[in-house]
């Protein structure tokens, strides 16, 4: 595991567990579904336990990945899950639970086709569950949504900074696309595994015993009803700070257009081809990437619609995300969708005509 | 220079590796790529295919409706990419197999031989790199000494050996693809 700013080619998949040893991951939890399975594969193969002393488990299943989560983040360490969709829905309860006992920790979705086991192609379906919380009671994750191999590498890092900055369950939200495909990436460098005075240094909640601090209680479970408004009244005051502070977003050409693409992910990526295309035809089309699923660029998308005659939402879905672009826009303009659905992924040509449709 | 390849054909071909090789050819050359395949079952039997764009811009899309290149290796695919060539690109096939050959006259359709040579050749498993070669002495996407490089990375060392084997290969598939119109 060399430092060195080397040109690689390889999946999405791949990238993530090289970005998870590079940056003092301290273990990774998963169970084996397609499209995601070469994350496993690779950790496997790299041997980080001989490495940087970074544990890889097998688990049994996704609940119990899941709850392996849970303890790690419990004591401070850098932990993580990936799975696909259906095994994503089995890790709601554990991912409440970690919201509720405020606990840092990385979860990746690389999404299929559903509802359901569906298929095993591309898919965005899981927007409302990622970004509504989908388990139970008044709570959000930070969901960040990688559009390229580079980003799968980048965020993984991105991810258990804020998770810990936080104390949050973190969400990279990918599909089959960005999993699967190969392209350039630059690994991050190189960075040691916290020793145990850091982590007893950095997260005084962590339930590692008392030496040298009181006692820490890891719990989503408060008998007394006030209390436990108290403590929703500080979460939703986290989610206020991490709304104000944490959106990001990327815009493609958008200082002259006339309509405006919003689109995340491997969507986004189909999406600019099109811009490609239709700016050849002479349309004036730009784009907003959401990068933070949640939070959403609410804001800059209230902004944008102020210059464009109409928005188009493309999603791999049936229309998850133009929700939360109409609630920006309040009706001032007109917000269509396309998608296609099941695994089925729509090309570059199919959203230009999406787009020529806006017009009439 | 953008290069926007389909190749497609039976799960088993070697479609997939060929891509990878054209990818991994590309990066030493500091060229853009990706290469997006077809997963899922359409491999076991079915039709298996492989989108790869080789550019030196940034690529935005690795999912095309339109191709530069289509390369089809048996009848199911060039029933179904024929129409995706963009007027004026490359279709290249192989004959073998092939009831209802290319319609398209506004595209430059290039026929190659390669299972029957591959079959000449006794080696069954040099078929990609024959196909490999044929396209690149007609579309020049990238060099072959980047290729040869590119089998040194994609081949686990102990399969080695057969590098020479498959600059052979490479080589017969340049010498007979054959422009049909």
């Amino acid at each position: 595991m060399e430092d060195n700013n080397e040109i690689l080619l390889m999946k999405g998949n791949e990238a993530i567990a090289h970005a998870a040893i590079r940056c003092g991951c301290d273990g990774y939890f998963g169970y084996p579904i397609t499209p995601q399975s070469e994350v496993l594969e690779t950790l496997a193969k790299e041997e980080p336990w001989k490495i940087t002393g970074m544990i890889v488990v097998q688990a049994e299943s996704e609940l119990a990945a899941i709850n392996m989560l849970y303890g790690g983040g419990a004591v401070g360490k850098k932990v993580m899950v990936s799975s696909s969709s259906p095994g994503i829905a089995l890790m709601q309860e554990g991912i409440a639970y970690m919201a509720g006992a405020e606990l840092p920790g990385l979860i990746v979705n690389v999404q299929r086709g559903g509802p359901g086991l569906g298929t095993i192609q591309p898919s965005q379906g899981d927007y409302f569950q990622a970004t509504r919380g989908g388990g139970n009671g008044d709570y959000n994750i930070i969901v960040l949504a990688p559009a390229s191999v580079q980003e799968m590498a980048d965020f993984v890092d991105l991810s258990f900074e804020l998770a810990f900055r936080y104390r949050t369950p973190v969400m990279m939200l990918s599909d089959g696309v960005i999993g699967q495909m190969m392209e350039k990436v630059v690994l991050p460098p190189m960075k040691p595994r916290r020793t145990m005075d850091e982590v007893r240094a950095e997260c005084p909640w962590a339930a590692i015993g008392m030496k040298g601090k009181g006692k820490s209680v890891v719990t989503s479970l408060e008998l007394m009803p006030r209390e436990m408004e108290q403590h929703n009244l500080s979460l939703q005051k986290k989610y206020a700070e991490i709304r104000a502070k944490e959106v990001r977003f990327e815009e493609y050409m958008t200082d002259d257009a006339d309509y405006l693409i919003v689109a995340f992910g491997s969507a986004s990526r189909i999406a600019q081809k099109s811009i490609e295309i239709c700016r050849s035809k002479g349309l004036r089309v730009g784009m907003l990437r959401p990068i933070t699923l949640w939070p959403f660029p609410t804001e800059e998308i209230k902004r944008l619609c102020n210059h464009v005659k109409g928005i188009l939402s493309v999603e791999i879905n049936a229309g998850q995300m133009i929700e939360d672009i109409r609630l920006a826009v309040e009706g001032r303009v007109p917000v269509h969708h396309y998608g296609r659905m099941g695994g089925m992924v729509p090309g570059p040509d199919e959203i230009v005509e999406a787009v020529e449709r806006m017009r009439v | 220079m953008k290069n926007e390849i389909i190749i497609a054909g039976f799960g088993g071909q070697g479609v997939l590796s060929m891509g990878k090789i054209l990818a991994y050819a590309g990066l030493f050359e500091g060229k853009e790529v990706t290469w997006m395949p077809a997963y899922g079952p359409e491999q076991r039997g079915g039709t298996a295919n492989v989108t790869v764009i080789v550019s030196d811009e940034a690529i935005s899309s690795p999912i095309l409706s339109t191709y530069d290149i289509a390369i089809v290796l048996n009848q199911p695919s060039l029933d179904k990419f024929e129409p995706m060539v963009k007027p004026g690109g490359i279709l290249i096939y192989d004959g073998y197999g092939i009831s209802t050959p290319p319609q398209r006259t506004d595209i430059n359709v290039y026929k190659i031989d390669a299972m029957d040579a591959a079959a000449e050749m006794q080696n069954i498993k040099s078929f990609n790199m024959i196909v490999l070669g044929g396209m690149l002495e007609v579309c020049h996407t990238v060099g072959i000494e980047n290729v040869v490089k590119a089998l040194h990375k994609t081949l686990p060392q102990r399969h080695h050996h057969l590098i020479p084997l498959n600059e052979q290969a490479l080589q017969r598939g340049r010498e007979i693809i054959t422009k049909e119109r």
